[in-house]
């Protein structure tokens, strides 16, 4: 039995920093098969394949337990150079390939073919020139199996991207004897017809005998080219059915399937907010904003006053660009209107004092000043943007203890767990850096809070934790909330509507108790696409 | 929780850590130096009444480093623009045979005025360069110093004290100000105590100086710019122009370079041209980073501590080894230091660094 499996995975699970991201994973992949590993964002296959390739992420972090058996027997993976050994292949996600370098060079890196010269001869082969001529040869058989055209000594720099993909996917094929080949969402950047170039050439390669792990998000291609599929959720094994029992459909339900709470309440909040329609606070109309890797094409939107609002969809997908660009943080263009007043856009200054206040995903880098104390970076955004906690005089001095003294509210009220208003924010956890950013959003007084990635990089409690005082603004103060979220249950429990992003645009509309599959058809574009179709 | 973090700042070292190695090692050499200072039997009053003047004649060089670390720009290497413009005025003040505190007064006014406009627009080219400004500002100090030798040599000023008494053309290398303004900060309100002369005006206008660069740090302003030095990204966030306050940052360092220079000469009592401010900046980088500032952190005791450690340590180095060695070795210990501390604070790993983040 075992014989049949070329790879198994048994029982592996992995902590980031007491965080669990794997639990007692099983992954087998039979010879000659092509597997399919499917997950929302965050659900634990970067990890599971970095393991696999042992990178060094994963050892410098106290590695990770369980065991994994290639070609049933026992294997150690501690560096990605022992998995090469294993014949296992890999093609990457993000390209690695040197832009300068020609495709031959690309596809025959570190594993060039020399010959010996003159000096060679004298001083060792350390200085053996470059078989050109053969390496060329290699590297034309490797492009000619994926029918790729282009000529093998164009640099790579210059190339289409779907090129660039099935460069990388020809110097994996180079490597002989190769019997794993793992593609990490390699359609993500593809047109569709490259996409089906490319899933032929999988189902060819399968073909050869050699064995496929497939990871992605679009489910019709699963459901086109795999044999198997294994669905991830929350750093579990959900499923592992046969694709030919699957659908697209039950697919998707079990890619997003969660429990929801307080669906019922729900109910009766949605329909109060829908008798006091007409109260719309922002209205974003063709919203585009260059965010790069999170590119918004073109978002139109209204949010009700007093709603929580959520902003969903798959990494890369531009939900993050969004409230991004309205904050004018990366250059977009399109109208923003806040309370019936049209706020500049490209303009931070002029997004805050019109009511709105930004609590970014990017913690460390936009939402705080790591090395200034707790009470500081409450209060900076205020100082400048509405020359709060000034003593008015001659000169604009800054009043420090009404400062301290307010950041002593701030952490009474948000119950962030320090040493005293003076600790540098980067001594603090980061569900208590989080609260800061909450804290200095909040001395704005925004009308709107955007708010994205509230709980990325913070463990269970606090995400609770953060979550409930979100509601709790939302309630008590009636502030209007717009969350942006990868986590799709977190906003499924708190948002009153949650918008999907897909493609740089609004793939759907729907309330927190939509069905598992609506959103996870939507999440994978699969509405648009069958519109395009038909 | 909190009882740990009691007994942990009770830790020796975690002492050590707090006042750092440079400076534990430095203070001790001091200490040593002063104890063979006193047996040698070198006059102790002349030598402490020498390291005051020195602090406050440095002071203010030192002190204009704060702003542009504070901006994000890091130590200003580029000072001796700042310094240049301060011989300017006072050069100028000479040409317009000005004497005693009116002289001090104009020079030091126009310094900053100078000092401002060039500050500006040497911030517009910091702003084309992020992340290479220590470089850049060094090579364009260098440059603005050869540059000026030629103005030395050009520049049509009349004063018979301050040209060539041969050819009637160009100003000298050294121009004294003995009827000019010559110790005018160090002689004011200067009285003696315990054989110690203390220069009282000078310390109180470098305390000026340091009271108004802390004042305006705790301004709306200055605030601003310490958010776009700790985190540009933040700082735009929070709607702050990043660049203008660099442009501020390094206009207020300049100045200061300026005022800095006009108070160090009146103090030595001489003017020194052409190639004499082509180091300025290294020293005072140097003092600011002994103080225990990095490069991305600077503050008023920083600045203090700092000049004070490192010209103590020239005072009594110099006599100390002319009695032991009999050789001038107080040059080649001011290159070392100076240089070896720019060095190690480059190369250090900044405090409290980021932990790696779960990928």
């Amino acid at each position: 039995m075992d014989t049949k499996f070329l790879l198994q995975m048994r029982n592996i699970s992995k902590e980031y920093f007491g965080n669990r991201v794997l639990k007692e994973v099983n992954l087998d992949v039979k010879e000659g098969e092509i597997h399919a590993l499917i997950g929302e964002n965050g659900a634990g296959k970067s990890t599971l394949m970095n393991i696999l390739f042992g990178m060094p992420v994963i050892h410098s972090t106290g590695g990770f337990e369980g065991e994994i058996f290639f070609k049933g027997k026992k294997v150690e993976i501690k560096t990605p150079k022992d998995a090469m050994d294993l014949e296992i292949g890999m093609v990457h996600q993000e390209f690695m390939l040197l832009p300068g370098f020609s495709v031959t060079e690309n596809i025959k890196l570190n594993r060039e073919k020399t010959k010996h010269n003159l000096i060679s001869r004298l001083f060792g082969s350390k200085l053996k020139s470059l078989d050109f001529k053969s390496m060329r040869k290699d590297a034309r058989i490797a492009l000619d199996t994926l029918g790729l055209s282009i000529d093998e000594m164009l640099p790579i720099a210059g190339l289409p991207v779907g090129y660039m993909q099935f460069v990388e996917i020809a110097r994996e094929l180079d490597k002989k004897n190769i019997k794993l080949l793992v593609f990490d969402e390699p359609t993500a950047v593809l047109t569709e017809v490259e996409a089906e170039t490319l899933i032929n050439t999988m189902k060819m390669l399968a073909d050869k005998g050699i064995s496929i792990l497939f990871i992605t998000h679009r489910l019709e291609e699963v459901l086109k080219v795999s044999n198997n599929i294994t669905v991830l959720r929350d750093g579990e094994v959900v499923s592992s059915l046969p694709a030919k029992d699957a659908t697209v459909e039950k697919l998707a339900e079990l890619m997003v399937g969660r429990k929801i709470e307080r669906v019922s309440s729900k109910r009766k909040r949605i329909d109060e907010l829908n008798k006091k329609a007409g109260n719309t606070i922002l209205k974003i109309e063709g919203l585009k904003v260059e965010m790069p890797g999170e590119r918004v094409r073109g978002v139109t939107l209204e949010i009700k006053k007093g709603e929580i609002f959520g902003l969903g969809g798959l990494a890369g997908q531009g939900k993050i660009g969004i409230a991004n660009g309205i904050m004018g943080l990366y250059p977009g263009e399109g109208k923003i209107i806040v309370n019936n007043k049209e706020i500049q856009l490209n303009n931070t200054a002029s997004a805050l004092k019109n009511g709105l206040a930004f609590v970014s995903e990017d913690r460390r880098g936009t939402g705080l000043l790591l090395d200034q104390p707790i009470d500081l970076n409450i209060a900076i955004t205020a100082i400048q943007c509405q020359n709060k906690f000034l003593r008015k005089s001659l000169i604009n001095l800054a009043d420090r203890r009404s400062i301290t003294n307010h950041a002593l509210k701030m952490i009474e009220e948000l119950d962030i767990r320090c040493t005293g208003p003076h600790q540098l924010v980067r001594r603090l956890s980061g569900g208590n850096q989080q609260k800061v950013c909450i804290a200095r959003a909040l001395t704005l007084e925004p009308d709107i809070l955007l708010v994205s990635e509230p709980t990325r990089g913070i463990d269970v409690g606090a995400k609770k934790l953060v979550l409930d005082l979100l509601v709790k603004l939302n309630r008590e103060k009636g502030m209007t909330i717009v969350i942006t979220s990868s986590e799709l249950g977190e906003l499924r429990s708190i948002c009153d509507r949650i918008a999907i992003i897909y493609n740089g645009k609004v793939e759907g509309i729907l309330t927190p108790d939509a069905s598992d599959k609506e959103f996870g058809l939507l999440m994978a574009g699969e509405k648009s696409r069958r519109r395009e179709v038909s | 929780m909190e009882e740990a973090n009691r007994t942990e700042a009770l830790n020796v070292s975690n002492i050590i850590t707090a006042v750092g190695y440079p400076r534990l090692i430095i203070c001790s050499f001091l200490l040593f130096l002063l104890i063979s200072a006193a047996l040698l039997g070198l006059p102790l009053g002349q030598l402490v009444s020498s390291i005051l003047v020195r602090l406050g004649m440095n002071g203010i060089l030192v002190l204009a480093m704060i702003p542009s670390i504070q901006s994000g720009i890091g130590p200003n290497f580029g000072l001796s623009l700042g310094v240049v413009c301060g011989l300017v005025a006072a050069t100028l003040s000479i040409e317009l045979d000005m004497v005693g505190l009116s002289a001090f007064a104009f020079s030091i006014i126009v310094a900053a005025i100078l000092g401002s406009i060039v500050g500006y627009f040497y911030g517009l080219l910091l702003n084309r360069v992020k992340g290479q400004e220590m470089t850049v500002g060094t090579y364009t100090g260098f440059s603005v110093v050869s540059f000026m030798c030629i103005f030395w040599i050009l520049a049509p000023y009349k004063s018979p004290e301050m040209i060539w008494p041969y050819g009637g053309d160009g100003l000298r290398v050294t121009i004294t100000l003995q009827d000019r303004f010559d110790k005018v900060l160090n002689n004011l309100f200067a009285f003696k105590l315990f054989n110690v002369e203390i220069p009282t005006g000078l310390l109180l206008f470098f305390a000026l100086f340091c009271f108004m660069v802390w004042l305006f740090m705790r301004t709306k302003t200055g605030l601003a710019m310490l958010a776009a030095g700790s985190n540009p990204r933040f700082a735009e966030a929070s709607g702050i122009n990043v660049n203008s306050c660099r442009i501020i940052g390094i206009v207020i360092s300049t100045a200061l370079g300026a005022i800095g220079i006009v108070v160090y000469a009146q103090s030595y009592g001489f003017i020194q041209l052409y190639t004499a401010p082509l180091f300025m900046p290294f020293f005072a980088v140097a003092s600011i980073l002994i103080g225990g500032a990095s490069i991305k952190k600077a503050t008023i005791t920083h600045a203090v501590i700092g000049t004070f450690l490192f010209q103590a340590l020239l005072v009594v180095a110099l006599p100390v080894a002319n009695e032991v060695v009999a050789n001038n070795l107080s040059e080649v210990v001011r290159i070392i230091i100076s240089n070896g501390m720019i060095l190690y604070a480059l190369t250090r790993k900044e405090a409290g660094g980021d932990e790696v983040e779960a990928g």
